[in-house]
């Protein structure tokens, strides 16, 4: 039991991750991405007589309960099945982190940045608000996410997901080495 | 009933979320920064083995649970990918999340992330109404 306990290291998640794209084929000719559940969410709540958001939601429900299914196992997992240790991060993450004002390295977020405070503080305009409109609104209009493109659509060797993946990736090293730093003296 | 199974993965990819740490914001920031190939090595070992799963339901014609023939959708380039997929990962150095750790982060007791899962679906939603003014 000990050994479920402790964190996995890349080389046993990577490749289960990968076994979610013929798990999913398998079970029943789906396709794995996430992103698409956003948009299911939007078209079964808010349609607002969009065309992008009439058609039948129901027909892809299985993408909602995958989505229910991850937030459930990452309940359990990490009531029952974690040592709740901190991250063994490269201490020069830690450094670097710390000289833009993060104090706590203990859990698998920042405490500093993801509490109910700050949200109504900048802090948390930009990282909830901001951010998470960027994921929505980037991801769609992509056409999918780390999963849909850079998993799914790479597995099966579609150049348009290695175009969005390299986008992914060049935004991200953007934002953290232009933007992070100034965007962390809003804690 | 049919989506129990999917709920069944769901929870099994999850578990893997929180077990590989990908869905913490500190492994996003050490992937950016260059400071650890943990996420590279997770990413691309799940990419070489969806990758060999394809190849082998080609090769060896395997059928869905139904008996059905296995059908992979196919994508088509549209400017989006790269406007589209610059603004995601603007916003997954930020919230340190794509949209599955997301829902693992709510569900790991980060409750606060259910304001980014609304923020994102408002994304989605915005995206919605203005499809047809936005090049593709």
């Amino acid at each position: 039991m000990e050994w479920i306990k402790q964190p996995w290291p890349w080389y046993i998640a990577g490749p289960l991750i990968g076994l979610i794209v013929p798990a999913l084929l398998i079970a029943g000719n789906k396709a794995f991405g996430i992103s698409s559940a956003l948009r299911h969410i939007c078209a079964a709540c808010i349609p607002a007589n969009i065309s992008f958001f009439k058609y039948d939601w129901r027909k892809e429900s299985w993408n909602l309960f995958f989505v229910g299914g991850i937030t459930i196992g990452a309940f359990i997992t990490i009531t029952f099945l974690s040592t709740n240790e901190p991250i063994d991060l490269n201490p020069q993450t830690i450094a670097d982190l710390k000289a833009m004002g993060l104090t706590s390295f203990d859990e698998l977020l920042p405490e500093d940045i993801f509490n109910w405070v700050n949200v109504g503080r900048p802090v948390g305009l930009v990282f909830f608000v901001l951010g998470g409109f960027l994921v929505g609104f980037g991801t769609r209009y992509a056409g999918g996410c780390t999963s849909g493109h850079a998993i799914m659509g790479l597995s099966t060797f579609q150049w348009p997901s290695l175009v969005a993946t390299c986008c992914f990736m060049a935004g991200g090293f953007l934002v953290t080495h232009l933007a992070i730093p100034y965007l962390l003296k809003l804690l | 009933m049919k989506n129990v199974k999917y709920l069944v993965l769901g929870a099994l990819f999850g578990l893997i979320l929180i077990k590989a740490e990908v869905m913490s914001w500190f492994r996003i920031q050490e992937m950016f920064r260059l400071q650890a190939f943990h996420m590279y090595g997770v990413i691309g070992s799940a990419i070489a083995t969806g990758a060999l799963s394809v190849f082998l339901i080609k090769k060896f014609n395997i059928k869905t649970l139904s008996g059905e023939p296995i059908v992979i959708p196919v994508k088509k380039f549209t400017k989006g990918n790269i406007i589209g997929g610059l603004l995601f990962g603007f916003g997954w150095a930020i919230t340190g999340a794509c949209p599955g750790p997301l829902f693992a982060q709510v569900g790991a007791g980060f409750t606060v992330v259910l304001v980014t899962l609304a923020s994102a679906i408002a994304g989605t939603w915005v995206y919605g109404l203005l499809k047809e003014k936005l090049p593709h």
